[in-house]
């Protein structure tokens, strides 16, 4: 995996008797981005992250119960992780942030937005489940083997290989694997979705960018379609030839969306 | 000695092709996993073929009565879901249907999948009906289940072990305490608990735990003095587990004794040698539990490894050396590069025999004539003290006349044979005790 070189910092806050780390380069005058990870862990500083840095204070925890964030043995639900992740920015001192969701990170985030949207002033989603699609299904990572759901996160093949090689290591693997305990521990059954959420966005009132690989192979376009519909202020991007995983596939193309859209 | 027969009722369709793990389309033949029903969890059941599930549920439970009239004790069904090699889904029903047509040998459930019920009051109520119309014949045990049982009934694998452990502290409360009471548990909670059936087995029916890796599976079993019943596995494997289990069993103030410790095998009797090797080959042929080692079938690791339904490292018995299982249950996942798929190979072309021979050579297959088994399955029992025996017989790609004719062997030559083996070397079973074994947690 292709991680920055960049200097960044790391640091830890203590919620709810649990140590929440978190990632953080970048000091320019914009309002502090926070950056939620996907269900497959956060794999460290990434080109995506070093590009949004250079504009704003950028901040990339470990979701609780993901990577080197400890787990919230009682935790049941992204939402759980949405008020943990608000007191640990209360722990910090950051009033006012905006937030970049990838993925199932975009399912915490919109949680968050749902719970205290006053913090919010722009938030972005990127490929993010949490509403069941009207049309298609998400794709079901717990009846694949990590490494065949990862490749189907890349709409090219050889992106993936780029990154990971053919065989990811060894470090990969692992994060994979124990990234994926914590998520079965919080989204099981339904899969990826909860039915109330549609019904509470329909109160979040804050700026939103929806963005979609067009190729994406894990959570149909009509989510983000669902999402539009949902929230009040919100628009839908489509990213051509991207998968799921966009922020590894199109690293520049995303973070001049977000640039854009959060300035 | 307590002495069991078994069998994982393989779902034999040679008219579909699914004889051996192999179909065959247009008649061509398929290496497992190249076909599009021989992978594990990858079998579309547009296969099934009703009549032929119809007649098979009947061979099998037929098989179980001539078993009991050979002298068994104990007749043991295990349960698997959306699987081909075992046709247990519903082991209840089997279970309900053998207490009635069966006079006196034990009903031995190993054993129904604790995790996967969302209403353990259902199964609690289930099992004290089988009791009761047996006259008092059931032995209920648990398992953990394997991968494909979670994903059969959508079970949230990472709390696989909890709900384990919650569903059996409530159904023996059930079985145990005069209700009504409530229960308000993490994982099942219930404001009536007051169940009109009460096992006829009292304070409860004795539980057995099956296994073969869980290490905290196999300690919880000796702190409970449930007896543990490895199924299969190499001997000095399961040896270190049964040492495992007595010092468990010291460290709560008792000493372990054969009774404690159970053994499934797979046995096939003929009247000659050469005639026993050739069928008992037919282990490694049909819908054979694919993940025992040198059967031919193709196991789907990610679905049996499914999120924190295996321990991670640390926890696993000494049996992980035994690779094809250890490889099913999930071990290692994280530290072995996935393989490259084999190149397909003809079935022509194919050799299990070294497989086969291995597993001859290393006592997880015995075959032979009456006098060949005896003598291996004297090693067997005296290697692990072992105080209750199963006798795997008619499985994988065995028809009915194979199973009937070992049967009537067993009956008559091994059967006498090893209860006076059990004799002299003082080996007692569960049930040579009063109460029995595993009935007073």
């Amino acid at each position: 995996m292709t991680t920055s070189n960049a200097a960044w910092t790391e640091a830890a806050v203590q919620v709810a008797g649990l140590r929440v780390q978190y990632l953080e380069a970048g000091a320019g005058a914009g309002t502090p981005l926070l950056v939620l990870h996907r269900s497959t862990g956060n794999p460290g500083w990434l080109p995506f992250h070093e590009e949004l840095s250079g504009a704003a204070r950028t901040m990339v925890p470990d979701l609780p119960g993901y990577g080197q964030s400890e787990r919230p043995d009682w935790a049941r639900e992204p939402r759980d992780l949405a008020i943990l992740l608000h007191r640990a920015l209360d722990r910090i001192g950051l009033d006012r942030v905006s937030v970049v969701g990838l993925g199932f990170g975009g399912w915490v985030a919109a949680e968050m937005a749902v719970l205290q949207q006053q913090r919010f002033e722009r938030l972005v989603l990127v490929g993010t489940p949490g509403i069941r699609p009207d049309e298609g299904e998400i794709l079901d990572q717990m009846m694949l083997a990590y490494e065949v759901y990862v490749r189907a996160c890349f709409a090219d093949q050889a992106a993936f290989e780029a990154e990971f090689g053919e065989q990811p290591d060894a470090a990969t693997r692992e994060l994979w694997d124990f990234s994926r305990e914590m998520t079965a521990r919080l989204t099981w059954k339904p899969y990826m979705w909860d039915w109330r959420l549609p019904y509470l966005l329909a109160e979040v009132e804050t700026p939103t960018l929806l963005v979609w690989g067009g190729e994406d192979g894990v959570v149909p376009r009509s989510v983000g379609r669902q999402y539009r519909d949902a929230l009040p202020n919100a628009r839908l991007e489509v990213v051509e030839g991207a998968g799921h995983m966009v922020e590894v596939e199109r690293p520049r193309e995303l973070a001049a969306l977000v640039r854009a859209f959060v300035s | 000695m307590f002495l069991g027969y078994f069998t994982e009722r393989p779902y034999q369709d040679p008219e579909a092709g699914i004889s051996g793990a192999f179909l065959t389309e247009g008649g061509q033949l398929f290496a497992p996993g190249d076909a599009p029903g021989a992978i594990d969890l990858g079998t579309s059941n547009g296969l099934y073929n009703p009549r032929v599930a119809h007649q098979l549920y009947n061979r099998y439970l037929d098989e179980k009565v001539y078993a009991e009239e050979m002298g068994f004790d104990g007749l043991m069904l295990n349960e698997h879901h959306a699987s081909l090699f075992c046709m247990g889904g519903a082991i209840n029903v089997e279970a309900a249907i053998l207490a009635r047509i069966t006079k006196k040998a034990k009903i031995v459930l190993l054993g129904n999948v604790l995790p996967i019920w969302d209403d353990p009051m259902w199964l609690a109520e289930e099992l004290a009906e089988i009791d009761l119309i047996s006259g008092g014949r059931l032995v209920p045990g648990w398992v953990r289940g394997t991968g494909r049982e979670s994903v059969a009934h959508n079970a949230q694998s990472p709390f696989n072990w909890e709900r384990f452990q919650e569903a059996h502290d409530f159904v023996i409360k059930t079985w145990t305490t005069d209700g009504p009471f409530r229960w308000e548990g993490k994982h099942f909670q219930y404001r009536y608990v007051n169940p009109w059936s009460r096992p006829m087995q009292q304070p409860h029916p004795p539980i057995w735990i099956p296994g073969t890796l869980s290490k905290n599976t196999l300690r919880w079993a000796a702190e409970h003095r449930y007896p543990y019943i490895m199924l299969g596995g190499e001997l000095e494997a399961v040896r270190e587990s049964f040492d495992y289990y007595r010092e468990c069993a010291s460290n709560v103030g008792y000493e372990a004794g054969p009774e404690n410790f159970g053994y499934v095998i797979k046995v096939h009797v003929e009247e000659s040698d050469e005639h026993a090797y050739e069928v008992g080959r037919k282990y490694l042929q049909g819908p054979s539990n694919p993940f025992i080692e040198g059967n031919q079938g193709e196991v789907r690791q990610h679905l049996q490894s499914l999120p924190g339904l295996s321990p991670r490292k640390g926890e696993m018995l000494p049996m992980k050396r035994d690779r094809a299982q250890a490889k099913a249950r999930g071990v290692d996942t994280a530290e072995a590069p996935p393989q490259p798929k084999a190149p397909r190979v003809p079935d022509h072309e194919r050799d299990f025999s070294g497989s086969y021979d291995k597993q001859i050579e290393r006592f997880n297959i015995v075959v032979g004539s009456p006098e060949t088994v005896i003598e291996r399955m004297h090693h067997v029992v005296e290697t692990l003290e072992l105080g209750t025996v199963f006798l795997w017989d008619g499985d994988g790609a065995m028809s009915h006349e194979d199973a009937m004719s070992s049967l009537t062997l067993m009956g008559k030559h091994v059967l006498p044979a090893m209860r006076q083996i059990g004799d002299d070397l003082n080996l007692p079973g569960p049930y040579d005790f009063d109460p029995p074994l595993g009935s007073v947690g």
